[in-house]
């Protein structure tokens, strides 16, 4: 089992809906612009109601994306494998939030590895290439960037 | 669109290409560091001291997801609650360039790069920006850039 036959693959991470309570529990902390924390100033504005913070909807991919790693770990156990070990992004670009994401949506999340790059300056570690994308109820693409992480590689 | 009982004290004009707009400050603290990481990046070293410090990050460090979120909160209380903001499409890149620890104080500036009127909408205006954050040493810690909608505070006649 090695990693190169995830390239290539869209893999499905998971769904997440999102309600009310916690669009609003988010922005009040983090963006509290009136069409994230206001359901009435919501309608008022030009996304027409009540949507999650960006940067909301980016925080439940990430948790999707590491509960994705954690099952790959536990599975790599259960073969008797040694696991890899997952380190830290260098950062994303291209980060496109295409449609508003409205309380009550249920949007599920994807990522796909396209390259896996050794790092000369971190022996043992490589560079994977992703891209991701989340999609609403009815198939709308709602978000996309392209993002980097560590990883290193058993053996 | 209807606007808050009074008007922004911000516009698109106001977003004049060279200017720096402070960033205030902002605290990032171990409990709020945990509480982000249990909710969206559980990765042991945004979790916990010990992991942290064994990790190559080098402390309880915050979720690069987490340091953004606390970017847009400093952002929103310098200068955007109080701007004709219409949002952002998206951002062009985030730059993670060095570990944010519990104990830090960020700091941040934003520089405007560009500002161009829609075309299709004559009240509209997008502006590109650069952000840089900072810890207490003045590291850099992150950086990113991305171009945001504002309406404009006179709108310029067909």
């Amino acid at each position: 089992m090695s990693i190169e036959q995830y390239i290539g693959v869209e893999r499905e991470l998971g769904t997440h809906r999102f309600t009310a309570d916690e669009i609003i529990k988010f922005a009040a902390k983090y963006d509290p612009q009136r069409f994230h924390v206001d359901p009435e100033a919501a309608k008022n504005s030009n996304f027409g109601g009540l949507c999650a913070s960006g940067w909301h909807t980016t925080a439940i991919w990430m948790r999707l994306n590491v509960e994705d790693m954690k099952a790959e770990l536990a599975a790599a156990a259960v073969r008797g494998e040694e696991p890899p070990q997952f380190g830290p992004s260098p950062g994303f670009e291209n980060l496109k939030w295409l449609k508003p994401v409205y309380a009550g949506d249920t949007i599920r999340f994807t990522r796909t590895l396209h390259a896996l790059r050794p790092l000369k300056s971190r022996p043992g570690w490589s560079m994977m290439q992703m891209s991701s994308a989340a999609y609403n109820q009815n198939g709308d693409k709602v978000l996309a960037f392209d993002s980097a992480a560590l990883i290193a590689l058993p053996g | 669109m209807k606007m808050a009982e009074r008007a922004p004290r911000y516009a698109y004009e106001d977003f004049v290409v060279g200017s720096e707009w402070s960033l205030g400050s902002k605290a990032v603290v171990a409990e709020e560091i945990i509480d982000f990481a249990s909710q969206f990046d559980p990765q042991p070293f945004h979790l916990d001291e010990a992991a942290g410090k064994a990790s190559i990050l080098g402390g309880l460090a915050a979720s690069g997801w987490h340091t953004v979120s606390m970017f847009m909160r400093m952002l929103c209380d310098a200068y955007l609650l109080d701007s004709t903001s219409q949002g952002a499409p998206g951002i062009d890149f985030v730059k993670w360039k060095h570990p944010v620890l519990a104990g830090d104080t960020l700091t941040g500036r934003t520089t405007i790069l560009d500002q161009r009127l829609s075309k299709s909408k004559p009240s509209l205006g997008f502006v590109k920006m650069h952000h840089d954050l900072f810890n207490q040493d003045g590291t850099l810690v992150c950086e990113l850039e991305h171009t945001a909608m504002f309406s404009l505070r006179e709108p310029v006649q067909a």
